[in-house]
């Protein structure tokens, strides 16, 4: 399987959520996100990042969320998804680290 | 409030609560519905216990549980409220009261003696309780006897012991509705937001709802979570938090501490997700596993049934936690009711209030003195306007004091109940006028005399049911209790439909005691009135209810003391009957004003028949009124006033218990209200005076005592009577 890596850039929000959407979701699908251009994050943008994670266990893949930046770090853990990406947190605290 | 009011007001309220208890337990037997009455019954047993935790009395609490254990059985319908039950409720009922009453006198813990007198009923109410138990009880929660342990634990007592989680965290289960993003808002800044009223413990994001890539729509929101939050603030403040979106989201916030089948609910609110909401509610910490593998065991068994309902019947809930906290809003919002409707205001200020008024009686008597004298007709109309206005506030702040006598005839219902058993005879008791009023003083003082008639009645006036049947009784005896007014006093009559008195027996005894002496001629009512003198009784057997000799003339005493008199009246074989009469009021009446010389005196209006113009048979002490010899006392003679009596004397014609009499007087003075001062110890002894008043102009007038004039007058007739009796 090829390495596929998304970055994403900017906010990744409501404002852009429809635009995302099919980024994130296309195909070939990506099985890594970087994120650490992203600059805001929100409920949609969680919820995004979610379908695809959701998307790619359906399809008996997986994505990998990378180098998360400080906004996305401080909503998942506001949240405490990082158990559902189950990825390293590079700057996250140790016990919201898990492995998959 | 102060700690000493709080626990005034706990014991007033117990006091009344134990009374609705009694009455409840009174009329469970014969009420058709008993569930109502049940239920009222573990109420009262329920606030009491509720209550006394809030004061840490461990002693009340514990015995007042195993009552509402036992009650809590009756009314989940495992146990039959019988007869033999009702009797020990009964003496549970007073055992509280004597704990309440210890309270009151500042025994914060009981006493050894209080201790041991609960001990028997505890251990029958224990015998109660022991009977086998529903098994799906055990089984279910295994936890539960140890619920059934009182414990000093002020705070779970007052929370209701039962099923609630460890957490002691707030538990927030939030939905957002799908438009919420669309509308501009973001879950995340309320959640931020909610981080700086508390600290959020745990957090879990529920994405359950989150559909797959085709059909989701990215400007839509899917996610909810489930949030344990601690905090200081109460829900209100929490429930703020998400006012912006209160329409667009499913809120539940739950308390520390919430009830299991709380959390319950909330999981099977959420259909599809039970499972994983269980483990995210374990995860925040806010249920332990084995609390939800209890609730989910429950709800996976029997999914067609509503849960509650599953769980009050498998016994992991008991139905009347939920209930206790239905009732306990209700209490709260009925207080604020009643509070609404009436207050509790010391006896002292009430008194105060009333002599007040006195006062103002007193004092517009003499301006309303003054302006006759001045003859302006302006402030002669103004002051008669005036006199109008205070005898309407007299009528209220009299009426302030007046309380309804159901109550006290209520008490004996319980008497009644007691005592019939303790004799072996069926006895019932009838109650009519509960709604007459009459002064409180007056029914606080005249509870003791009427237990003593009521006994008395039972004891030797009822026949046993045998010699009843005999006589062609129905084999229930009957006593009844009635009030009502009449001519300016209150009757209160206590009947029976027993024996009734032996005339020839009381006569011997009597004469026997050298009460009378033997030959002389007595009346009826005077022989039956023998039964009131010191020392007398005719009961053939000592009881340790009545029969001693002591009794009825302490109950004369005492009605005495309240100006009042008893009378009796009796048929043999058919029953007795005794009349209290009693004054309405003890501070204040309409008085008639009538002069002798320049002396005043007062009478009281209610017992003015009418008055006549003085004419008599020279040389005696009767005379024709409307063809019927009255009586008559000349009070010139009565208080032995110098000088010869004045042209033109009238006679007021007295009425009391159905007897007439005459008083002569020089002049009638008129309507005068009448405030009543007492006369001090010196006059005690003073007959035919029942007090003073203060007249307009400052005088003193003295106030007749129509009852005793009456009295005197008829002894003085009678025997003119006799005498006379053979001239005619």
């Amino acid at each position: 399987m090829s390495q596929a890596t998304l970055k994403v850039e900017g906010e990744l929000t409501i404002f852009r959520a429809s635009e995302l959407k099919p980024v994130l979701l296309a195909n070939p699908a990506a099985d890594e996100i970087d994120l650490s251009g992203v600059t805001d994050l929100d409920t949609a943008g969680v919820q995004l990042l979610m379908l695809a994670k959701k998307t790619a266990l359906a399809q008996q893949r997986d994505i990998k969320l990378t180098s998360h930046s400080p906004a996305v770090l401080d909503v998942f853990e506001l949240l405490n998804v990082a158990g559902y990406f189950g990825d390293h947190l590079v700057m996250g605290s140790s016990s919201k680290t898990s492995r998959s | 409030m102060e700690m000493d009011d709080a626990l005034e007001t706990f014991i007033a309220e117990c006091r009344e609560l134990l009374e609705d208890m009694e009455t409840a337990l009174l009329e469970v037997e014969a009420a058709e519905d008993k569930s109502e009455m049940v239920n009222a019954i573990f109420r009262a047993a329920h606030t009491i216990k509720g209550s006394s935790g809030l004061f840490s009395l461990d002693h009340v609490v514990a015995f007042t549980h195993a009552v509402e254990s036992v009650l809590d059985k009756v009314r989940s319908g495992k146990l039959a409220l019988a007869d033999k039950l009702v009797v020990l409720l009964l003496a549970c009922n007073d055992h509280i009261g004597k704990l309440v009453d210890g309270v009151a006198a500042g025994e914060q813990s009981g006493n050894p003696q209080l201790q041991a007198a609960g001990e028997p009923l505890l251990a029958q109410l224990r015998s109660y309780l022991d009977a086998p138990k529903d098994e799906a009880n055990a089984s279910n929660s295994p936890d539960r006897g140890a619920r059934n342990v009182p414990t000093a634990d002020t705070e779970q007592v007052q929370r209701i012991n039962a099923d609630t989680v460890n957490a002691d965290h707030w538990h927030i289960s939030v939905r957002f509705a799908p438009d919420v993003l669309r509308n501009g808002m973001d879950p995340l800044s309320f959640i931020r937001y909610l981080g700086t009223m508390g600290k959020i413990k745990a957090i879990e994001t529920v994405a359950d709802a989150l559909p797959d890539a085709d059909t989701m729509d990215p400007e839509l929101c899917y996610l909810g979570f489930e949030i344990a939050f601690q905090t200081r603030v109460d829900k209100a403040a929490i429930e703020k938090v998400f006012e912006f979106v209160r329409d667009d989201c499913r809120l539940v916030i739950l308390p520390p501490h919430s009830h299991i089948s709380e959390y319950i609910s909330l999981i099977s609110m959420l259909p599809g997700e039970v499972a994983r909401l269980g483990d995210m509610l374990v995860r925040c910490g806010t249920l332990t596993p084995k609390e939800l593998d209890m609730a989910l065991d429950t709800q996976a068994d029997t999914p067609s049934k509503p849960i509650g309902t599953i769980l009050v019947e498998q016994g992991s809930v008991r139905p009347e936690v939920v209930e206790a906290a239905l009732t306990k809003q209700k209490q709260v919002k009925e207080t604020a009711v009643n509070e609404s409707k009436s207050i509790r205001v010391d006896a002292d200020k009430l008194d105060n209030l009333i002599n007040l008024v006195g006062e103002l009686i007193i004092a517009g008597a003499s301006v309303n003195l003054i302006a006759h004298r001045s003859k302006v007709i302006e402030l002669t109309e103004s002051t008669s306007k005036l006199a109008t206005l205070v005898e309407e506030v007299r009528d209220s702040a009299l009426q302030l004091r007046m309380v309804r006598i159901g109550a006290t005839f209520n008490r004996f219902q319980r008497v009644v109940h007691d005592v019939s058993r303790d004799l072996g005879k069926d006895i019932a008791l009838q109650i009519d006028g509960e709604d007459t009023e009459l002064d409180k003083t007056v029914v606080e003082k005249i509870g003791d005399p009427l237990m003593h008639l009521v006994r008395n009645c039972m004891d030797h006036g009822i026949e046993s049911a045998e010699l009843r049947q005999q006589r062609g009784k129905p084999a229930q005896g009957t006593v009844k209790l009635n009030a009502f007014h009449d001519s300016g006093s209150i009757v209160i009559t206590v009947e029976d439909d027993g024996g009734g008195l032996k005339k020839d027996r009381i006569l011997t005894k009597a004469v026997e005691r050298g009460l009378v002496e033997a030959g002389h001629h007595l009346s009826d009512s005077e022989i039956y009135g023998l039964v009131f003198e010191p020392g007398f009784s005719t009961a053939e057997k000592v009881t340790n209810l009545s029969g001693r000799g002591v009794g009825l003339d302490v109950v004369k005493r005492n009605i005495t003391a309240l100006r009042g008199t008893v009378g009796i009246s009796s048929e043999e074989g058919a029953g007795t009957k005794v009349s209290i009469r009693l004054p309405l009021t003890l501070a204040i009446i309409d008085g008639f004003l009538v002069g002798i010389d320049k002396a005043v005196y007062a009478i009281p209006l209610d017992m003015i028949e009418e008055c006549v113009a003085y004419s008599a048979e020279p040389g005696h002490d009767y005379t024709n009124l409307r063809g019927e010899v009255l009586p008559f006392i000349r009070l010139r003679e009565l208080f032995s006033v110098k000088g010869n009596p004045a042209k033109g004397e009238n006679i007021v014609v007295l009425k009391h218990a159905g007897q007439k009499a005459g008083l002569v007087v020089d002049t009638l003075l008129g309507e005068f209200q009448t405030v009543i001062k007492p006369l001090g110890q010196m006059f005690a002894q003073s007959k035919c005076i029942s007090g003073s008043t203060i007249l307009g102009s400052g005088d003193v007038a003295l106030i007749l005592d129509v009852p005793q004039l009456v009295r005197q007058a008829m002894d003085k007739g009678s025997q003119v009577g006799q005498e006379h009796a053979v001239m005619n």
